[in-house]
């Protein structure tokens, strides 16, 4: 088998590496297509390459990095060199010094094969294909804003280390996108397909598996359904969040807080801290019994899957809640050895040109035992929302106020009439704790979000949230105006 | 970086065939990057990047791809263009396609002085020594280039430098401060994390919670910037408003105003982004949003003005802007808490997201520096707040001054690359801003 572009490259800075305790090399490469159709236009297609390369030194407890486009022989030891200058800067002076190393080096080499290839499909085709959802998704003259979009990003990431590493992984990421916005009076409404929460791992197979081709219809009639619905009415009551606001839920609330990079007070300057502290970690009850949360980046097609992070450590399904009780945080190996705490393989960079910092990546509660249909009969006086459209946390994860696209109304178990602008607030400390039902395996769907922000310098990348519907007791609900 | 772009922009030209021309945009920036925690260095290291985006046409057909350059750029065009011609035979004419045909070819280079960063390392260690000192440097020159096929060529380079501190007392108790500029000032940085360090005692005070409520606040240009960053999204431009999906929709449809004293000015003249956009079209010095509380103009792209038969005015693709100047009040500094009387003093303000975008109804927190202040006297910290208010109050009629005093606020925003984005704004006071929970 011949050597990746990716690979070869990894393997040039062996020769050339600085005289130094330990080195690495990330080369990451992409080559991305952008499609759409936005009301009614065929948009500009964009296309992406991208490929540069890590390196990471470790000399007398200091560690730096370098990152360059220029993978040539002669540019790779010139990034040696600059990563080699910023460990001697900083040794001494790091908030710890480097994780012991493994003894043992990984050998992993692993592409994923999608059921249906991006390129099984002519561009040609798929653009004719967004133009028909375009054309559904414009069903009245209402509707003065409406899109259907693809992108698909073939994303290569390798691993060489002085160690004797090598650690290659190559998958599909898609992320689809249809919306329309029906305005009337002085007021807009929008729906959308997931709003940002659809991405998966795979292929063209992704579109069939999410329902793609056949949304367009129900999203534009919901939105004009929209403009006619009353407003979210205020008060305390149950609520049932639907897989794509449960996402983000979990991801502000249970994900952020979690992270221990976090807990360590390394984002306090910008992404924030947690109301999280180590001492928590087997005794707390985040949520009711119902609540089981696993880091599982085993789930295929979910968005953040994968064998190894990116600082080499093998990738395995780990409880982070059970039964309600939190168990461990979710840190990488630098993040374990600086708070002396069992973590998860969550050391990821977004690109070349960024390092490995704690992330989420597939991060899921996992299924309860009730239908969708017993979920809601148990609701006397309450309300189901669907597809996130705003989201707002503390900085200590804790303080929050999510809004929904869409929501119905549930009295005496029967679901009644749409209502607009549905908002919830809660705290996360205590939210948890009133989950009352949770969906069964038959209503779970695998969402996440393309761009997770943190670290600096900045990052945005991909992560994965598989989840049922959660119903919640006593929950403060308000609409708009 | 300057003189390899525009050598990949020769290559480029060399390529074209028949009715073939191009647009070639350049983003390039070597950046030093230290992350601090508890006085002491996290991550630390450099990194070099070099993106060309080629946009071949043929008429009105056109595709772009985004490269990352290594070294062999002739190589790389020339790849470029043989699959973007391919692309092109998939590609319907696009009635939107407008680009400046009119060569206007600029250079600008911001004169600077940045500190190198061992010695830029020593000061931030030495001015969190003893203290919870959390935060992140950034440094060095950041390009942006404009070419294409009709021989407008176009470089600017700002090379600055960003420090954004935290010094925390404990939990989410801290005093942020940010430094930035193109002239590295030792002094400057010290006076500013000094008064950080003084002002830390303040937070050592018992803190207060607050019940929900309305309350009269001071919010800091910083929490303004929040603000700002908001309206900014979807706002101001020309697609937002001609679609109906701005949030500012009632000032657009029903002619509701702010306050007389809010007027908002995209000034691209005094900002530090480059005055060219990806279409070759030139930027107007200045763009005029807001006046006096009526909605003025909008930030219109050549594609949205292609769309809705409208001027271009310069505006990038995403219409949002990239120098946001808001007109200064009469409000001294020395004022400020004795203006506010018995309130609280917003430093910052943090993830904001619209609860009704139609009414422009926003929702944050608050956080850092957040105090409650009785009779024009800080009392005591506070604990952190959720607001849900609507701009058309808050900069409306709850407005009741802007001080005079602004600060330039530089983005700190690391995304891909490090950004050029700026904010010129004063501080504002405002009664009855809706706290809750």
């Amino acid at each position: 088998m011949c050597m990746s572009q990716a690979a070869e490259i990894a393997q040039r800075l062996a020769a050339v590496a600085p005289a130094c305790d330990a080195w690495s090399v990330r080369v990451m490469r992409s080559t991305s297509e952008s499609l759409g159709v936005t009301r009614g236009v065929v948009d500009p297609i964009g296309l992406g390459e991208d490929l540069g390369a890590m390196v990471t030194v470790e000399a007398k407890d200091g560690v730096g990095y370098a990152a360059t486009s220029d993978v040539s022989v002669a540019g790779l030891q010139r990034a040696g060199s600059e990563a080699l200058a910023w460990a001697q800067r900083s040794a001494g002076r790091m908030v710890a010094p480097p994780p012991v190393r493994r003894a043992a080096a990984m050998h992993h080499d692993h592409e994923d094969k999608p059921r249906l290839a991006w390129n099984a499909v002519s561009r040609a085709d798929k653009i004719a294909r967004l133009k028909g959802q375009a054309e559904q998704l414009k069903r009245d003259g209402r509707i003065g804003d409406w899109s259907a979009e693809l992108s698909f990003t073939d994303e290569e990431s390798v691993l060489a280390t002085s160690n004797g590493d090598f650690i290659r992984q190559r998958r599909g990421i898609v992320v689809p996108g249809l919306a329309a916005s029906a305005s009337e009076g002085g007021e807009t409404q929008t729906r959308t397909l997931g709003r940002g929460g659809v991405i998966r791992q795979g292929g063209l197979d992704v579109l069939d598996d999410i329902g793609f081709w056949t949304a367009a219809p129900r999203i534009a009639e919901e939105a004009l359904e929209l403009l006619a619905a009353p407003d979210c009415p205020t008060g305390a009551m149950d609520v049932l969040l639907l897989p794509d606001q449960m996402y983000i839920q979990i991801h502000e609330s249970i994900g952020h807080p979690l992270e221990l990079d976090r807990i360590l007070g390394d984002e306090r300057n910008y992404a924030g801290t947690s109301f999280v502290t180590l001492d928590m970690f087997g005794t707390y009850q985040y949520g009711s019994k119902l609540l089981n949360v696993s880091f599982d980046p085993g789930v295929a097609g979910e968005a953040a899957s994968y064998a190894f992070d990116d600082d080499g450590m093998r990738a395995e399904k780990q409880y982070l809640i059970k039964d309600g009780i939190l168990q461990r945080p979710m840190g990488g190996a630098y993040s374990q050895a600086r708070a002396n705490a069992a973590g998860v393989a969550n050391s990821r960079a977004c690109s070349w040109n960024r390092p490995a910092i704690d992330r989420m990546a597939n991060l899921n509660v996992e299924a309860g035992a009730s239908s969708l249909d017993d979920l809601v009969t148990q609701i006397e006086n309450g309300i189901v929302m669907e597809t996130n459209v705003s989201w707002s946390i503390d900085d200590s994860r804790n303080k929050f106020q999510f809004g929904c696209e869409r929501a119905r109304l549930i009295k005496n178990g029967v679901i009644g009439a749409v209502v607009k602008n549905p908002n919830y607030r809660g705290i996360s400390a205590t939210f948890w704790r009133s989950l009352k039902g949770l969906g069964n395996a038959g209503t779970v769907q695998v969402l996440g979000t393309p761009t997770c922000g943190k670290g600096e310098p900045n990052q945005a990348i991909p992560v994965g949230h598989a989840s049922p519907p959660g119903l919640f007791a006593d929950v403060h609900v308000f609409g708009g105006g | 970086m300057q003189d390899q772009f525009y050598a990949a922009a020769d290559a480029i030209t060399r390529e074209m065939q028949g009715g073939e021309g191009f647009l070639a945009r350049f983003s390039g920036e070597t950046s030093d990057f230290v992350r601090f925690n508890r006085a002491a260095v996290r991550q630390a290291g450099k990194v070099e990047q070099r993106y060309l985006t080629l946009e071949l046409f043929n008429g009105k057909r056109h595709a772009s791809q985004t490269l990352s350059l290594s070294g062999d750029d002739a190589a790389a065009v020339r790849a470029a263009v043989k699959t973007l011609r391919d692309v092109l035979a998939d590609t319907p004419e696009d009635p939107l396609f407008l680009i400046n045909t009119h060569p206007q070819s600029t250079e600008r280079k911001l004169p600077a002085d940045l500190a190198t960063s061992e010695e830029a390392t020593d000061a931030l260690l030495k001015a969190g020594a003893g203290h919870d000192m959390v935060g992140f440097y950034a440094a060095g020159p950041i390009h942006r280039g404009f070419a294409n096929s009709f021989g407008q060529r176009n470089w600017d380079t700002a090379e600055a430098f960003n420090i954004d501190l935290s010094f925390y007392l404990h939990a989410d108790k801290a005093i942020k401060i940010n430094h930035a500029g193109t002239h590295w000032d030792g002094a400057a940085l010290t006076t500013k994390t000094d008064n950080a360090k003084v002002r830390l005692e303040t937070l050592a005070r018992q803190p207060k919670t607050i019940s929900p409520g309305n309350y009269r606040v001071y919010l800091a240009p910083a929490a303004v910037e929040e603000l700002m960053g908001m309206m900014s999204w979807g706002g101001f431009g020309l697609s937002d408003h001609r679609t109906a999906t701005t949030p500012l929709i009632k000032m657009v449809e029903q002619g509701v105003k702010l306050s007389s004293m809010v007027t908002l000015i995209e000034n691209t003249r005094d900002g530090l982004s480059p005055g060219f956009q990806g279409e070759g079209f030139i930027k107007p010095p200045s763009v005029t949003l807001i006046d006096r509380g009526a909605y003025k103009d909008c930030l219109a792209s050549p594609r949205s003005a292609a769309e809705f038969d409208e001027p271009q005015n310069g505006a990038d693709g995403y219409e949002a802007p990239i120098a946001l100047d808001m007109a200064p009040g009469a409000l001294q500094a020395d004022d400020v808490l004795k203006t506010l009387g018995t309130g609280i003093y917003v430093g910052n303000l943090w993830y904001l997201n619209y609860s009704d975008r139609n009414t422009c109804r926003l929702t944050g927190m608050t956080r850092f520096a957040t105090f409650w202040v009785e009779n024009g006297e800080i009392v005591a910290p506070l604990n952190v707040m959720r607001f849900d208010d609507t701009l058309y109050r808050m900069l409306g009629g709850n407005l009741v001054a802007l001080t005079a005093p602004r600060d330039l606020l530089l983005s700190t925003d690391t995304y891909e690359q490090r950004s050029t984005r700026s904010m010129r704004l004063p501080g504002a006071i405002i009664d009855d801003f809706t706290m809750t929970l």
